[in-house]
């Protein structure tokens, strides 16, 4: 990394120390996110009970550093449910939305606003104007609307929030479609004959996909929270399913006797979030090396 | 097939409309007025004038980047087909263009072979392994080596990127190359390398070119033919040796007597004012406000393109 700090002002041995205290928050972030990645792959095998399966004996035992026993290491809830069964599927179900809610919401912004930027006319009005529709739109209220309308069901939740943030993608991809339609390159590639899929996917994607990246990784934390959210107020994932924003939501009862049941989620969640932003941060660092 | 010329512009006119701020009344500016020229099978032209005189406008509109407002263009003896159209991007494969700037020509994320090769993708020229064939002999050709096939452009000199620029041009065989200002990007020494590289390879391959620039000694190097365009005209045109030694256009004198000669002390034109504005234009000849030898006449008419010895047309003066 140090070849990083050759063109900054600061002194060579404080850019690198920064740089290295840098680097060490994104290792561990990356070393959490690979963590949290592979227990949403294995939860089902790591879980040590069925994240439904009741003890009605030990309802809201401790966990274990409340002084609680093996059975149960991380405590139940009031159904006696263990904690660390539905804290690792919990993790899977909140990955699974926020990745496939954020891959959608890239594909559709990105697809229009490339759309607008090539057909230009009313095609671009009809989808600004969709843009601006969902920018002024509070989205709590569109989300309650649609779930209001259409029920309840998992790819329909991950479609509803993949529609959060499109806007954005469709704004930023329009944008920089247009301005790289005005440099060399794309000019130069249109002059040859190229057609829009070649001229789009090949050229101008590749080159405007480290601002698409960074602008995924800052919509990945938001769509984690909105899930938690939404699950809070009861509208995102059903029991008896769970995810992060689920069990926060339920165990907010109980948090003054078993606070266990709620802590452990919050951590995760403020932790996963933290970890993409700053990956998120140091990824648009690296994918813009090639500028200089 | 011969008797028509390669490329036939006539009376083309390009407009843009400009507007100031939102509620601002729109102005019109004229960057193409009215030009016409004649292009024969390998032969090269040269286009010149200041900068702002749509000499790059005329460039687009004659390998059909854009749409003339009015006349008509033909590519040996067929009208050009609106962009798009499958004739359109058929005719992709016979005319080139080179652009002025090479590293923002290149697509930063792809390697320069890969580039090179892309006309022959796109048109679906030879199999995979012909095509790699091809991308070697082009490199050799614009004097690259083989191994600049898989670097980025970011890793080539600014003479090597445009010499990779020139590959890609070639890579179908085209009939006629446009060169928008190719070498005014690059330093001295390597603009004499392209300049003679570009000589070279219109005379083996016998393909036609238009040489877009504002600097005559560049010019001179290569054209047969000098065009001169003041203000999206052309005001001079004729064969080159003519045109630069003895200007008819006082414009043209203007020109010519601003090139530096080693050794010599020349009486230099000195030109007054500023290029006018294409958006209000002069009345009449449009370049009389600063034209040396300007008449009362000369606000009112616009002087007609006249032959005059040895075929050199210009638009001259009224005497």
């Amino acid at each position: 990394m140090s070849d990083i700090s050759a063109g900054q002002v600061p002194s060579p041995s404080m850019t690198r120390k920064l740089l290295w205290r840098r680097d060490r928050a994104v290792q561990i972030a990356i070393l959490w996110l690979v963590l949290m990645l592979a227990i949403a792959v294995f939860a089902d095998r790591l879980a040590p009970y069925d994240y439904a399966a009741l003890d009605l004996r030990n309802r809201l035992a401790a966990h274990i550093i409340f002084g609680g026993n093996v059975e149960h290491l991380l405590g139940s809830d009031e159904l006696g449910r263990d904690v660390l069964a539905r804290l690792l599927i919990s993790i899977r179900m909140s990955l699974l939305i926020a990745f496939g809610a954020t891959l959608v919401g890239a594909f559709v912004g990105t697809l229009l606003g490339f759309l607008a930027a090539h057909f230009r006319g009313w095609v671009e009005q009809l989808i600004l104007a969709c843009v601006d529709f969902q920018a002024s739109m509070p989205f709590l209220i569109l989300a309650l609307a649609v779930l209001a309308f259409f029920g309840n069901s998992l790819p329909l939740f991950v479609a509803l929030l993949g529609l959060h943030g499109w806007e954005r993608y469709a704004r930023v991809s329009r944008a920089l479609a247009m301005s790289s339609t005005a440099q060399g390159y794309v000019m130069a590639v249109r002059q040859l004959g190229a057609g829009p899929w070649r001229l789009y996917l090949r050229h101008v994607l590749p080159n405007i996909a480290s601002t698409l990246i960074v602008t995924m990784t800052l919509a990945f934390p938001e769509i984690i929270l909105l899930e938690s959210g939404l699950s809070f107020l009861g509208l995102g994932v059903q029991p008896p399913l769970t995810s992060l924003g689920n069990m926060v939501g339920y165990g907010r009862d109980y948090l003054t006797r078993a606070p266990w049941i709620l802590v452990l989620p919050s951590l995760v969640i403020s932790l996963t979030t933290l970890s993409i932003s700053l990956l998120g941060d140091w990824l648009r660092d690296r994918l813009d090396k090639t500028l200089s | 097939m011969m008797a028509a010329p390669l490329l036939q512009a006539d009376g083309l006119v390009r407009h843009y409309r400009l507007r100031h701020g939102t509620f601002g009344h729109s102005a019109m500016v004229r960057a193409v007025d009215g030009l016409s020229l004649l292009l024969e099978r390998g032969e090269t032209l040269g286009l010149v004038g200041e900068s702002g005189c749509g000499k790059s406008t005329t460039g687009r509109l004659l390998i059909g980047l854009e749409r003339p407002d009015a006349g008509t263009i033909n590519f040996a003896g067929e009208t050009m087909p609106p962009e798009g159209h499958a004739r359109w991007r058929r005719l992709r494969t016979r005319i080139q263009m080179v652009f002025q700037d090479p590293l923002g020509a290149l697509n930063r994320r792809l390697t320069v072979g890969t580039q090179i090769a892309e006309p022959l993708d796109i048109h679906r020229l030879g199999c995979k392994s012909e095509r790699a064939e091809r991308v070697n002999v082009l490199l050799a050709d614009v004097g690259l080596r083989p191994d600049h096939a898989a670097r980025y452009p970011h890793e080539l000199s600014g003479g090597q990127r445009q010499r990779a620029v020139l590959a890609r041009a070639l890579a179908t065989d085209p009939d006629l190359i446009v060169c928008d200002e190719p070498v005014s990007a690059l330093n001295v020494s390597i603009q004499a390398q392209v300049i003679n590289l570009l000589a070279d390879l219109k005379d083996r391959r016998r393909m036609a070119m238009i040489f877009i620039s504002h600097d005559l000694r560049v010019v001179r190097q290569i054209s047969d033919r000098i065009a001169v365009m003041y203000l999206g005209r052309i005001v001079e045109e004729g064969l080159s040796d003519l045109v630069l030694r003895d200007p008819l256009h006082p414009y043209s004198r203007a020109l010519v007597s601003a090139v530096p000669v080693p050794g010599h002390r020349r009486e230099r034109t000195i030109l007054r004012g500023d290029p006018p504005n294409p958006a209000a234009r002069p009345s009449g000849c449009a370049f009389h406000p600063r034209c040396p030898a300007a008449l009362p006449l000369c606000a009112q008419i616009v002087p007609e393109l006249r032959l005059s010895r040895n075929g050199t047309a210009g638009r001259l003066p009224h005497r």
